[in-house]
């Protein structure tokens, strides 16, 4: 059993310490936006926000998670309002297949928290996310709206 | 009147669709006394025509039977129905037919395959027909009300006005009367010149999901009671599964079950897939081999060389005049030896399925390009026949050609039978979807040259020597034992027709069969021969002493669509005006998928191994453009994908396997290492060509000869990486 603080809920969930926190925030709590590529933090599919840092989920153990404060994309919208990065992405359609936009979105909300108008070489250093389908020129161009908004 | 009705059954057969997760729609029947049949969607609304359904409250539902991917086709043919059906954009919404509901229907929705760059330019006809068939219907039924003719009515933004007297009604009031008329033999279709929703660069419809984790893909599909399965295939191609001790595991955390899933792989059902994917570590697996495990990289290599052997048997793809004559008797001969290895598709999404076997059903939710493949694959894994069968597609996180093989689904099904009446998610990990691709072919080419005593280019012989996709997974494509595929780009006719005239041309494939089954890979056959062909010609240029622009433009005289991207792509990086310090350019064509598409590339090299690429100009010519903003992503997309097979790419066979096992060995571009592409579209108008993969076969050889040009180095193998060259 474990608790973790996911979206704003704690919730008591009913797995191993060392599971890795992408599985039990998909399977264990339901959530399912949060995507599983590598299993070896090197997609970025699984970013979430751990006390508001941009963190690869699946190399992360729910042991080392429980305490902290857990925001997955389906957390990110306060209320009915979506947060600016994604209503930046709606505009300016940003996603192809979308599978690897939930890690996408999370790690440019962390980036824009952390430098509200980041330079090419700024988002160059902080998103390290793979898109196979090639969204890339989308992601700086969203940011830079978003930036100079 | 009653045989009017019988007629009407008999098009429109029968179906009952079930309500399920991502069933997309369910289909009732309705036979109003002494009417014709209306067929119904899940909310009772009416269908007009197969291709659209509409709502009361004017809401458009158009069926959408290719899948969507990523590449917005989705959105694209939703754009082709609503141009003919003059209806609301702003209230259109898409649904999946089951490839269960098309077969039952007479296959209404024609073909579901979506790869080849056809989801777009094969179903054109057809959906621009049901969209206007169904302009008519609606507009006939409104005529029908009024008591006036239809001829004076017209249709906008789904209301119809009768002109003469002003009254206007909309689509939804009058879909009941609509769905109950006969559709007309024929419809005309509007002249391209008078398109308005078709060629502008409206919003995807699919995007907001994306946004916020709704959107459901494979691996999400959640049923009652569903367990999770782990799968590990012999890693060996061709080999078995020996034995496996359960006992092992058999009490671990949430084991269910453990299967043998046909005679090569192994699987572990578990209340989550991470209990499976953890007993399936443990569990101890013993595998028979077989003699594919004494192959090797080098060993399917040197058997590839010997095939560039003129004494070995090849295919003769395209032919003019006496190369091998003109080559023996030419003032100067150049000669090359280029190669391309495998390539794992590695979609973000790794491959699953959910199946759930019952005595007498099974049914699939997956994401799949090809619904009827998949549909078959069920069919065949469960033994069932087709009325006992379905497939709900859901979205796919990437596709590039991977799903549409079903061997995923057909182990979903595998698993599923064992356990009847449970829904199974089975999920490969990634290092399963490493070792289990359906490769980008493995080949080399030896390409020779031969110019006259004024440098004029008067022979080409190009050898191709090895897999063929075709011999594996099409076999009946086959033209006597010739896979016309592998001549995709450098074909003498057709959708991938070579770009130049040379006097004297031999292009040839000498078929060699490794036992690592290949597949279709975004792009397919184009992406190494636009690379051998490509790169050559640089080749070719340099030895001529001549421009690589000037030296094509020559030889391009006699096909103005290949030149003219070719030129579009040179202009707008102004290839006659000097590059910045330090950067150097490349520049590339090719025709692939009934499209036209160059290429050129600016880059810098920092010790001759670490590149920058600056600038990427690409130009396309599909025909004609349904949506602008969705052509720009799959060009900008396509470099992504070309670029990171170069520079990262490559799968290695290390004792029958495929050694690389995931992102940290096949390595894929970031942000970081990809600048803007600029597209420049030059629709030419007449014909249809796809646009998803054709530009990847310039990516790499635009940035190959750019490398030349910087460093005066050829590089004739695929990945940078082998050669220790790298991103800046």
């Amino acid at each position: 059993m474990a608790n973790l603080t996911i979206n704003g809920k704690t919730l008591t969930l009913d797995v191993e310490p060392d599971t890795p926190l992408l599985w039990a925030i998909r399977e264990n709590a339901g959530l399912t936006g949060t995507k599983y590529g590598c299993g070896i933090a090197q997609c970025g599919a699984c970013t979430v926000h751990i006390d508001g840092v941009a963190m690869r989920s699946c190399g992360l153990s729910v042991s080392e998670a429980e305490g902290k404060k857990i925001t997955t994309i389906e957390g990110l919208a306060s209320g009915d309002s979506l947060h600016k990065v994604q209503e930046a992405w709606i505009a300016q359609d940003v996603p192809q297949c979308g599978y690897c936009q939930s890690g996408m979105i999370m790690a440019v909300a962390a980036l824009l928290n952390e430098k509200p108008k980041p330079t090419d070489a700024d988002i160059d250093e902080a998103i390290t996310n793979i898109c196979r389908c090639g969204t890339f020129q989308q992601v700086r161009e969203a940011i830079h709206t978003i930036a100079s908004a | 009147m009653n045989k009017h009705v019988s007629l009407q059954m008999n098009r429109r057969a029968f179906v009952i669709g079930s309500a399920t997760l991502g069933a997309g729609l369910a289909i009732g029947l309705d036979i109003p006394f002494g009417g014709p049949a209306v067929v119904r969607a899940a909310d009772g609304s009416p269908e007009i025509g197969a291709w659209v359904v509409v709502r009361p409250d004017d809401t458009v539902v158009i069926r959408i039977a290719r899948s969507e991917m990523g590449q917005g086709s989705l959105t694209g043919l939703a754009q082709l129905v609503a141009e003919e059906l003059e209806c609301d954009w702003t209230k259109v919404t898409t649904e999946y037919p089951t490839p269960g509901q098309s077969v039952a229907r007479k296959r209404v929705w024609g073909d579901f395959s979506t790869g080849g760059s056809r989801g777009i330019r094969s179903s054109q006809d057809y959906v621009r027909k049901g969209g206007a068939t169904a302009r008519v219907m609606l507009i006939q039924a409104a005529a029908d009300a009024w008591k006036v003719p239809a001829s004076e009515c017209t249709a906008a933004n789904s209301v119809i006005t009768h002109t003469p007297s002003g009254r206007t009604t909309t689509y939804g009031k009058v879909a009941e009367a609509a769905a109950k008329l006969t559709p007309p033999a024929d419809v005309k279709l509007k002249d391209p010149k008078d398109w308005k929703l078709i060629g502008k660069g409206v919003k995807r419809l699919d995007t907001v999901d994306k946004t916020t984790g709704a959107m459901v893909y494979g691996i999400d599909v959640k049923l009652p009671g569903m367990l999770n399965a782990a799968i590990k295939d012999c890693p060996v191609f061709g080999g078995k599964l020996k034995s496996y001790d359960e006992a092992k595991v058999a009490g671990m955390k949430g084991v269910k079950k453990v299967v043998t899933v046909g005679d090569t792989a192994v699987a572990v059902v578990a209340d989550t897939w991470w209990h499976a994917k953890t007993a399936l570590e443990a569990l101890p697996i013993t595998w028979d081999e077989g003699d594919n495990a004494k192959v090797s990289s080098e060993s399917i290599a040197k058997w590839l060389a010997e095939g560039l052997d003129d004494a070995q048997p090849a295919y003769v793809g395209n032919k003019n005049g006496d190369a091998k004559a003109a080559i023996a008797g030419a003032a100067k001969k150049v000669e090359a030896v280029y190669s391309y290895p495998y390539q794992n598709h590695a979609t973000m999404e790794p491959m699953n399925a959910t199946a759930l076997y019952t005595a007498d059903k099974c049914e699939v939710w997956c994401g799949t390009q090809n619904g009827e493949a998949a549909f078959a694959a069920v069919l065949e894994a469960s033994g069932l026949p087709a009325e006992k069968c379905d497939v709900h597609k859901v979205m796919l996180g990437g596709g590039f050609g991977r799903r549409g093989q079903t061997d995923y689904v057909r182990q979903a099904v595998m698993i599923a039978k064992q356990m009847p009446g449970t829904p199974i998610k089975l999920l490969w990990s990634r290092e399963e979807d490493m070792a289990h691709g359906k490769y980008h072919p493995v080949t080399q080419c030896k390409m020779t040259g031969a110019f006259d005593a004024n440098n004029n280019l008067i022979a080409l012989h190009y050898r191709l020597s090895g897999q063929s996709i075709l011999f594996s997974l099409r076999p009946e494509a086959l033209q006597n034992g010739m896979d016309p595929a592998a001549f995709q780009g450098v074909a003498q006719s057709g959708e991938a027709a070579f770009g130049y005239s040379v006097p004297n041309l031999l292009i040839e494939h000498a078929m060699r069969n490794p036992h690592v089954p290949p597949g279709f890979w975004r792009g397919v056959n184009v992406n190494h021969n636009a690379i051998y062909m490509e790169c050559f010609m640089d080749e070719l240029a340099q030895a001529a002493g001549q421009d690589p622009l000037e030296f094509r433009r020559k030889l391009m005289g006699n096909h103005p669509k290949h030149l003219a991207v070719l030129n579009a792509v040179a202009e707008k990086i102004g290839w006659t005006t000097p590059a910045p310090q330090g950067v150097y350019r490349g520049i590339a064509q090719v025709m692939g998928y009934g499209s036209y598409v160059a290429g050129a590339a600016e880059i810098s090299v920092v010790d001759g191994s670490k590149i920058k690429v600056h600038r990427i100009v690409a130009s396309t010519d599909p025909g004609y453009v349904v949506n602008p903003a969705q052509v720009e992503r799959q060009v900008a997309g396509s470099f992504v994908y070309g670029l990171s097979a170069l520079f990262y790419g490559g799968c290695t066979v290390k004792d029958g396997k495929i050694e690389q096992t995931n992102f940290d060995t096949y390595n894929s571009m970031r942000i970081s290492e990809m600048p803007k592409v600029e597209t420049v579209m030059v629709p030419s108008g007449g014909f249809w060509g796809g646009v998803g993969e054709p530009t990847i076969g310039v990516a790499a050889p635009a940035v190959l000869n750019a490398y030349f040009a910087a460093t005066g180095k050829r590089i004739r193998s695929v990945p940078l990486r082998d050669q220790n060259i790298t991103f800046a």
